[in-house]
């Protein structure tokens, strides 16, 4: 591939103030496009170069579709999400660094912002570059001086090395038996089309488009779990946003403190101490717990503490986990009911932790469980002031991870940029196999979607097709006369 | 001296088999002094296998061949007895012609041609050496082709030398426990020029392919068998026929099957295979495997199809498709009485596997000019195919390329894009095959470009331009291009109105009825899955009378335009790649960025250019990023 459009995160990937993402190649101004707006939603004019604009990064839902339909219209029914608020550069080629049309995005440094700002720009139609790409394309339009053509070569050879270990390493070894045993559906399946338009006389496709539907719908179904994982991934990476939440006094800041192993939150005996939220990153067995210590929930009139009570519930609604403490020593009050009945319409798992369990035990366990829905009962008995039971928190916290139930999976996660471009090309040129069907098309024209899919699969795992297919066909199937 | 036969040509041709013939052919309609050698006349393009031309892919090859001037195509619509066309089902891309030849009829037709060619010598004669010699050019040693030596001393001077030998050079025919020293069908061995190859350093290596036995057709009973006939619309082969200049009456082929006792036969004997025992050391093809092949990796069929087809029309053999073997005389009879129809049948000849020396063929340009010797050429089964499709196009470019370097013109090489010639070509000379190579469409990545049905508008350019299409064919050929483009137009314009009549017409073919007022262009209509071009004749009053190719290619080509524009896109890049030539003096032992296994490839490959290096097993998308950047280097530096 030499002239399709690239793009890569160029300012590193630490945080710091302004991240920098960059964009090359011809389709350079149609990717942008597809993806920046004003504030209204309007697209932005980039007719003229080397000007700055400010406007926003959108999302962009199903505009990498490579399947063989007419180019469809992205604007329309598609919600889009409002990722963050940029500065886009736009420079003509031959004038830019590659030498190539080049697009700019200077966005806010955070690591998470930038892989999600890549990510729609890759939706967008253009493929995560490969390392030293824009550097050899710069030499390969002119734009570097032949002396550091050697240089150039290393760092291709340096950084394919390193970005080879790297990609397999991001590659976990039940994600890449999944995508292989994906790969050997679709491989059979063509091989099976291939080996009847060979030998017809031998292999009949009649009533084979049917077959190939369910085989790509269930196949389509596998990668868009994989590309869900993706956000799964995340999790693991960027840690699970857990929320602490409880009546004010219930003892959280204890629990927060008691995790953190420090005195990180002021813990008073007078309800409403922590008025607004406190963030800690702590790391539990496999996982990394974000957690936020907020306001205890309650009627107040105190309009600090209401903003943080806000602030509190806002901060549940959006978490991964929600750790509901209730002081066990104390009956459950209606602001205690209150907040169970909110805990149980968020989408995040709830673990309701019982504290204060060196005190004399008042709560009724049953009641307070009942309060929640079937499926969001897990509790955890503790006392926070002796650490008795943060271990078996730990180990709550980390099976219910590893076991699946906070819609985490640890077996199937994909976790760069490039493997789920690659995934999600694959599931558009599958998507274009079962238009092909809808359409009637003939059998042979699948194939050509089938195999697109099949290479894109195989670049995650650095396999490329070779006589795949024809090796497939001769073992699987007795052909010739 | 002056006790040898010596004499001066252009061109020498070793073999006169399907690739010997188009090669020789070419040359001496190119106006050369062409001779060409067989070690038997009256095996001129004969059929040592099955008795038919073309089929899935292959049917592609010689619709190409006869699009750039070649003869396959007109020999076949002469001696075929049936037509069928297969994957009608399916789409264009995929249809491909098979014809059952009458197998001397085709030869008889073959050596009427070429005995009839200007400036074509014949000669029974086999060739025993190479000769080359070692010239100075500049700086560099270079070694080239002065003639030909053939067994009985005689020289035959030559230019530039095509080698099309098939599977005669050491032949050696096996079945059971017995092997003779002969090629096919009894005939002579060519052994002396093996160790002539090897001397002047051309790769040489050993393949292994088969034939089924011929039974006799009286002692067979078809009522036991399906028949197979042939197409009620006959469609030629060659783009200079029309399907009224060849119709004549088809004959019938049959389908009977293996069964278990069938199987049960080659299992009980499969130690005496000598493919099994070890007698048998030459690769055979995956695609052509022997019955007893099929048995032991398919364990669990429990039947194989067994097409039995006439050998000609004045004979009573019948060649078993399906049934290769080189199993011992008395295991090929039990296997062919277990069979439906042949509980009686008698076998005229025996199946047989034959071993052959032939190179590697990726000591070849793209030219089929070999890299060690310039002005060698070789083309057919000693470059490792297999199929007399296959060999006669290679045959074809073979002499088309030695002719066209002694004119001092530029040779031509087609692309992967243009032709599966391209393709067979490139796979030839870039992959390292292992096994005899069969032409698939699977094979070509740009299938839906490269249809039979649109060959002359792929190649007949090219054709004209050697001088192997005669002016009156290119002049159809123009008139044909200019009414397909206009006629293209006129449904890209003229719209079906919303109307009674048009909608009557959707409805009555069940296709959604117009709504809009201003109606639809009639290509749009066309692209509709339930409807096609001809079908629109109905409501569309000026169409202009115009011929079936025609037709044809209007609907294919605005029918699947999304497609088609699809695989456009794919060339272009393809194309970029191909153009970035890599010089001949490059050393890729020494490009530090390389990994070794590229080094090692690339070296012994030596490919044209970067898409070709990049189609080299064992190179990475890294090797190329690494090998671009040198050549940019390479380039400024050679500049300076």
């Amino acid at each position: 591939m030499i002239n399709d459009t690239i793009a890569a995160i160029s300012s590193g990937l630490t945080e710091s103030g302004i991240g920098i993402i960059r964009i090359s190649g011809s389709q350079s101004y149609e990717v942008i496009d597809r993806i920046f707006r004003t504030k209204k939603g309007n697209h932005v004019d980039l007719s003229e170069p080397n000007k700055v604009h400010y406007g926003f990064i959108v999302t962009c839902s199903g505009a990498n579709n490579n399947s063989s339909s007419d180019k469809t219209t992205i604007d329309k029914n598609v919600s889009r999400e409002t990722l963050d608020e940029v500065l886009v550069i736009n420079m003509k080629a031959p004038h830019t660094y590659t030498g190539e049309d080049t697009i700019e995005i200077d966005c806010h440094g955070g690591v998470l912002m930038m892989k999600r700002i890549l990510e729609a720009v890759t939706d967008a139609g253009a493929r995560p570059a490969e390392p030293g790409e824009f550097t050899k394309r710069a030499f390969l339009n002119g734009r570097i001086d032949l002396s550091q053509a050697e240089a150039v070569i290393d760092l291709i050879t340096a950084k394919n090395d390193n970005a080879i270990k790297a990609s397999v390493s991001q590659l976990r070894g039940s994600v890449s038996d999944k995508i292989k045993e994906i790969r050997a559906k679709i491989i059979n399946d063509t091989a099976f089309i291939e080996a009847a338009l060979d030998d017809p006389e031998n292999y009949s496709l009649d009533g084979f488009a049917d077959t190939l539907r369910c085989n790509v719908e269930a196949v389509k179904n596998e990668i868009q779990d994989l590309i869900k994982s993706y956000k799964r991934g995340k999790l693991i990476r960027e840690g699970i946003n857990t929320v602490i939440l409880g009546r004010p006094n219930a003892g959280k800041s204890s629990l927060l403190n008691a995790v953190l192993g420090e005195e990180r939150a002021i813990v008073t005996k007078i309800p409403g101490t922590t008025r607004d939220t406190i963030s800690e990153s702590v790391s539990i067995g496999n996982v990394t717990l974000n957690l936020m210590d907020t306001a205890g929930i309650r009627r107040t009139e105190d309009e600090v503490e209401k903003i943080g009570i806000d602030r509190a519930l806002k901060s549940a609604e959006n978490a991964d986990l929600i750790l509901c403490v209730v002081d066990m020593s104390e009956a459950l009050t209606d602001e205690d009911r209150e907040l169970f009945k909110l805990v149980g319409e968020y989408n995040a798992k709830p673990l309701i932790i019982f504290n204060k369990s060196d005190l004399a035990q008042v709560v009724d366990i049953n009641e307070a469980v009942s309060l929640l829905p079937k499926d969001k009962r897990s509790y955890i008995v503790i006392s926070a002031k002796n650490e008795y039971g943060i271990d078996e928190l730990y180990n709550y916290i980390d099976s219910m991870f590893t076991s699946g139930e906070i819609d985490y999976n640890d077996q199937l996660v994909i976790s760069s940029v490039r493997h789920v471009a690659l995934l999600k090309s694959a599931h558009a040129s599958l998507s274009g196999v079962i238009e092909s069907i809808d359409n009637n098309m003939p059998e042979d024209m699948y194939t050509i979607d089938l195999m697109d899919a099949y290479r894109a699969l195989g670049e995650i795992c650095g396999e490329e097709v070779g006589e795949d297919l024809i090796n497939e066909i001769f073992s699987k199937f007795c052909m010739g006369k | 001296m002056g006790k040898f036969i010596e004499e001066y040509f252009d061109i020498v041709v070793v073999g006169a088999g399907h690739a010997g013939c188009e090669a020789a052919l070419a040359c001496a309609r190119m106006g050369l002094k062409t001779v060409v050698f067989t070690v038997s006349v009256d095996s001129i393009a004969m059929m040592p296998c099955n008795p038919n031309i073309g089929g899935s892919s292959k049917g592609h090859l010689v619709c190409e061949l006869d699009a750039l001037g070649g003869e396959m195509g007109k020999n076949i619509d002469k001696a075929f007895i049936q037509t069928k066309m297969l994957n009608v089902s399916k789409g264009p891309a995929v249809h491909s012609l098979r014809a059952q030849a009458d197998k001397q009829e085709y030869v008889r037709q073959m050596r009427h041609t070429m005995e009839n060619t200007p400036g074509l010598t014949i000669k029974q004669a086999e060739a025993a050496e190479i000769i080359v010699e070692t010239v100075k050019e500049g700086d560099k040693e270079i070694k080239r082709v002065t003639g030909v030596k053939t067994v009985s001393g005689a020289l035959y001077h030559c230019k530039k030398a095509v080698l099309c030998t098939g599977v005669y050079l050491k032949a050696k025919c096996i079945y059971g426990e017995t092997s003779e020293y002969t090629g096919p069908n009894g005939l002579k061995a060519a052994d002396h020029l093996t160790e002539s190859l090897i001397n002047i350093g051309l790769p040489v290596r050993r393949f292994k392919t088969g034939t089924p036995a011929r039974v006799d057709g009286r002692t067979v009973d078809f009522s036991k068998m399906e028949e197979q006939k042939g197409d009620d619309n006959i469609r030629p082969f060659s783009f200079s026929n029309e399907p009224e200049d060849i119709m004549r009456e088809q004959v019938s082929c049959y389908l009977t099957y293996t069964n278990e006792e069938t199987h049960r036969i080659i299992r009980e004997n499969i130690d005496r295979s000598p493919l099994y025992s070890g007698v048998i050391k030459g690769v055979g093809p995956r695609y052509c495997p022997s019955i007893e092949d099929k048995v032991v990796k398919f364990p669990d069929k429990e039947r194989h199809q067994i097409f039995v087809e006439p050998e000609g029309l004045y004979t009573n053999e019948l060649y078993l498709s399906g049934m290769s073997s080189s199993m011992p005389e008395d295991v090929q009879y039990s296997m062919i009485h277990s069979m439906k129809g042949f509980e009686n049948a008698s076998i005229v000849r025996n199946a047989y596997a034959i071993e052959y020396d032939c190179i590697d063929a990726t000591c070849l340009k793209a030219t089929l000019e070999t890299k060690e010797i310039s002005g060698l050429y070789t083309g057919g089964q000693i470059n490792g195919s297999s199929g007399y499709e296959e060999a006669a196009v290679q045959g074809f470019m073979a002499g088309v390329n030695a002719g066209l370097s002694v004119l001092g013109k530029d040779e031509i090489v087609l692309h992967r894009s243009d032709a599966y010639i391209g393709v067979l070509i490139d796979d030839l000379v870039t992959k390292e095959s292992t096994e005899p190579y069969r032409m698939m469409t699977s094979r070509a990545e740009y299938r839906l470009l490269l249809r039979q049905d649109n060959a002359d508008l792929r190649l007949r350019d090219i054709g004209h331009r050697i001088g192997l299409v005669s002016d009156e064919d290119y002049d159809r050929f123009l008139e044909k291009k200019e009414q397909i483009k206009k006629e293209i137009n006129r449904v890209r314009t003229k719209t079906a109105g919303a109307n009674a009549r048009v909608n009557e017409f959707l409805r009555d073919h069940g296709s959604s009825e117009l709504t809009d007022g201003h109606g639809v262009t009639f290509a749009n209509l066309i692209k509709r899955p339930e409807l096609d071009y001809e079908m629109l004749a109905a409501i569309d009053d000026d169409r202009p009378e115009l011929s079936w190719r025609v037709r044809e290619q209007v609907n294919i080509q605005i029918k699947y335009e999304g497609y088609i524009d699809k695989q456009l896109q794919q060339v272009g890049h393809f194309k970029k790649l191909e153009g970035k030539l890599l010089p001949d003096d490059i050393n890729y032992m020494n490009i530090d960025g390389l990994r070794l296994e590229a080094r090692q490839k690339l070296d012994k490959i030596r490919p044209a250019n970067i898409g070709q290096a990049g189609r080299v097993s064992g190179v990475s998308p890294a090797d190329i990023s690494v090998l671009l950047v040198y050549l940019e280097r390479y380039k400024s530096e050679k500049n300076k």
